[in-house]
């Protein structure tokens, strides 16, 4: 088990793409790493650097102390789960496990134990003469999983592999990995593990420390809760969380106190708020979430104005859509707490909760109220 | 396809008597595919009555054979076939029959991993000017085989491979068919990379990852081209006629034309009962694998 790193990491692709633009990327060891990002900004290309399927034409990967660029896969102690399963379809299951170990000559009854070890883990050991289309999407991807453990590898490396099971099996089956990760780690051989994903959920629910990818450059590394709370950027702060953060542009006034102008409405951002800014007055992007935005009757002190644009009935909660000037705000409203009167056309009042405001610089991105706390 | 004779379900319509529309319908479908079968077995019968012919004839005698026109011998017999095997030469059929098979076999496996060599190689990786060598390779299946025939032959002339098998060997066993590289180009593409990738990082090298994982999914494209290679290796005149010219070296189909120039009038019947034998090894190998083969030609052998 080792830590692996990515330093000034690079890929350019034969037709003279580049996809990755030199990454620096530590992960620890036994840590479960999550590459999260939009499609196509990188996750597979730069997992699959890792695991050597893709040439790297700039920078460096270490595992352990070793330098790995110019290593085959099989020489890199690494394992890799495919997100179609990629099992040999001409071999029983139990052969499918074993194929890394009979390449390696290890011992037929060392083979045999480990299959059953590992089987036994994932509840496999009837399947095992089996061949692979005779498996259902879970069982093949358990197949799969299993083809990685076996090995003990250093560092393990995931490509969306739930993203082809249904949504009941992939909650049960992101528990099993979780689970499975601590079981090794109590067993005091923890797994390193990089796991790529475009889903959120699997991200924020798996993920030691997540790192938030777009076009080939890493926007920020955090836990979930970091990442929640503390957003680098506004495309981290628009990425993570759902429904995704309100980002609308407004202008910051401060003599004393922020201030913020947004269609003609000018707002008190609180205290919290003045201390955190390291802008200087202008224009900026707010940044609110929807669970943080207080929906008030209209008029209510130090709350945007707005018109109800529509109402989205969630069960639990309700999503309300409303329009200040040309600006759209989703606030999220417990069922609960949901004045039932309100209907489309209404004007609300809409307050944000100054200890949950971000500003961004509408340039760059970056987020410019983070100051107060120690970063 | 949905067909008049599957209108009619009586499934649809459980313990119901046929209404008067459901009879005449069922009728009509009736008529209409006796109709078909009858013109499908009509033309089926024209195109395999030479094939009939060919093997009811080998039991004629010779005086019999143009005399009357049905297929059917009036007094069967096997002296064609008696008389055929001993041949006009110091050799039996059987032993062309073993040339044949010995220019077929190394022939045939040659092919097969020469071929799945070259193809893994184009359609697996990026090495420079694959592209020209691709479009050379594609370029010599449009080469009508006739071109290349008298350079080829002065070639292994002075190579001094004359009147042996080895310029029926070498040339296949080189990857020179370009039409079986092309097939196998074809079906690899089909197959995802992902099953080779996994197998990289299980520790496997190129030449294991090909032979314990590419191959066995390539199976029933190989089959086609072993069956391919075989057929027409079996009918191949013109290659035996030119290199070969030692009788004791003759495959079957030399075999064959051997039988007519030296007899001054024709013993029809032995070289008709030895065609009927020449047939048959291709016949029973295209059967054996006739599963594969299908499924070898209708590219993609990959299932969701
Ligand atoms: N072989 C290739 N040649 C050229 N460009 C490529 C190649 N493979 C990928 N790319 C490009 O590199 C970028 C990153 O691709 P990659 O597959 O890593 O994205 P991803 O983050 O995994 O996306 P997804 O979530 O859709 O899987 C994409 O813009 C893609 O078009
Ligand atoms: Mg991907």
């Amino acid at each position: 088990m080792a830590e692996l790193q990515l330093k000034s990491l690079e890929k350019t692709y034969g037709n003279g793409f580049k996809a990755v633009h030199g990454i620096n990327l530590e992960v620890k060891e036994g840590e479960f790493m999550v590459l999260v990002g939009p499609s196509g900004c990188a996750k597979s290309t730069t997992l699959r650097m890792i695991a050597g399927l893709e040439t790297v034409t700039g920078g460096e990967i270490r595992i352990g102390d070793q330098v790995v660029n110019d290593l085959v896969p099989g020489r890199r102690g690494i394992a890799m789960v495919f997100q179609n399963y990629a099992l040999y379809p001409h071999m029983k299951v139990r052969r499918n496990l074993s194929f890394g170990l009979r390449l390696k000559r290890q011992p037929k009854d060392q083979i045999e134990q480990s299959t059953q070890v590992v089987s036994n883990i994932l509840e496999i050991e009837e399947l095992l003469d089996r061949l692979p289309k005779q498996l259902s999407g879970g069982q093949a991807q358990r197949v799969a999983l299993g083809r990685a453990l076996i090995k003990e590898p250093d560092v393990f490396l995931f490509d969306e592999p739930l993203s082809n099971l249904d949504a009941k099996l992939r909650a049960s089956m992101r528990v099993r990995i979780t689970d499975l990760h601590k079981r090794l780690r109590s067993e005091g051989r923890p797994a390193t593990v990089v796991y790529v994903t475009h889903d959120q959920v699997e991200a924020m629910t798996m993920g030691d420390r997540i790192c938030v990818m777009k076009d080939g450059h890493i926007m920020q590394v955090a836990d979930p809760a970091t990442l929640y709370e503390r957003p680098a950027n506004a495309f981290v702060a628009g990425f993570i969380g759902m429904p995704e953060m309100n980002l609308v542009p407004a202008v910051l006034s401060s003599n004393g106190a922020a201030r913020l102008t947004l269609a003609g409405q000018t707002i008190m951002a609180g205290p919290d708020l003045t201390a955190r800014l390291q802008t200087a007055d202008g224009a900026v992007t707010l940044g609110i979430r929807p669970q943080h935005l207080e929906v008030l009757e209209d008029g209510a002190a130090e709350a945007f104005s707005g018109t109800i644009s529509n109402l989205e009935f969630m069960g639990h909660e309700v999503n309300v859509h409303a329009r200040v000037g040309d600006a759209t705000f989703v606030a999220v409203v417990p069922t609960e707490r949901f004045d039932t009167t309100l209907q489309r056309g209404d004007k609300v009042g809409l307050r944000p909760i100054a200890a949950r405001l971000h500003l961004f610089d509408p340039e760059t991105g970056e987020n410019v109220s983070l100051a107060d706390q120690n970063s | 396809m949905v067909s008049y004779s599957e209108l009619p379900n009586p499934a649809h319509n459980t313990g119901d008597a046929p209404t008067q529309l459901e009879i005449k319908l069922r009728r009509k479908a009736r008529i209409n595919s006796a109709l078909r079968y009858t013109v499908l077995a009509v033309i089926g019968l024209i195109m395999v009555y030479p094939l009939i012919w060919l093997v009811g004839a080998s039991f004629k005698t010779n005086s019999e054979m143009f005399s009357s026109p049905g297929f059917w011998p009036s007094e069967p017999t096997v002296q064609g076939y008696i008389d055929g095997w001993k041949t006009s030469t110091p050799y039996t059929f059987g032993h062309f029959f073993l040339n044949s098979l010995w220019i077929i076999i190394p022939k045939t496996i040659g092919t097969a991993i020469s071929c799945t060599l070259v193809a893994y190689g184009f359609a697996r990786f990026e090495f420079p000017g694959k592209n020209i060598l691709f479009a050379t390779v594609i370029a010599t299946l449009l080469l009508p085989n006739v071109v290349t025939r008298i350079p080829q032959y002065l070639l292994f002339r002075d190579i001094g491979w004359l009147d042996s098998f080895l310029p029926l060997w070498v040339p296949s066993a080189m990857a020179g068919d370009a039409f079986f590289v092309f097939m196998v180009i074809q079906f690899l593409r089909a197959i995802p990379r992902d099953m080779e990738e996994a197998a990289r990082v299980d520790g496997a090298t190129t030449l294991q990852t090909l032979i314990f994982i590419v191959v066995p999914m390539l199976m029933p494209a190989l089959i086609s081209v072993c069956l391919f290679q075989f057929m027409w290796t079996m009918n191949d005149f013109l290659g035996p006629l030119i290199y070969i010219s030692s009788v004791e070296k003759y495959p079957v189909s030399l075999a064959l034309k051997l039988s007519i120039d030296t007899t001054e009038a024709f013993a029809w019947n032995q070289i008709l009962a030895m065609s009927v034998l020449a047939l048959t090894p291709s016949l029973v190998v295209f059967f054996m694998a006739q599963k594969y083969f299908i499924e070898g030609i209708s590219t993609g052998g990959v299932k969701g």
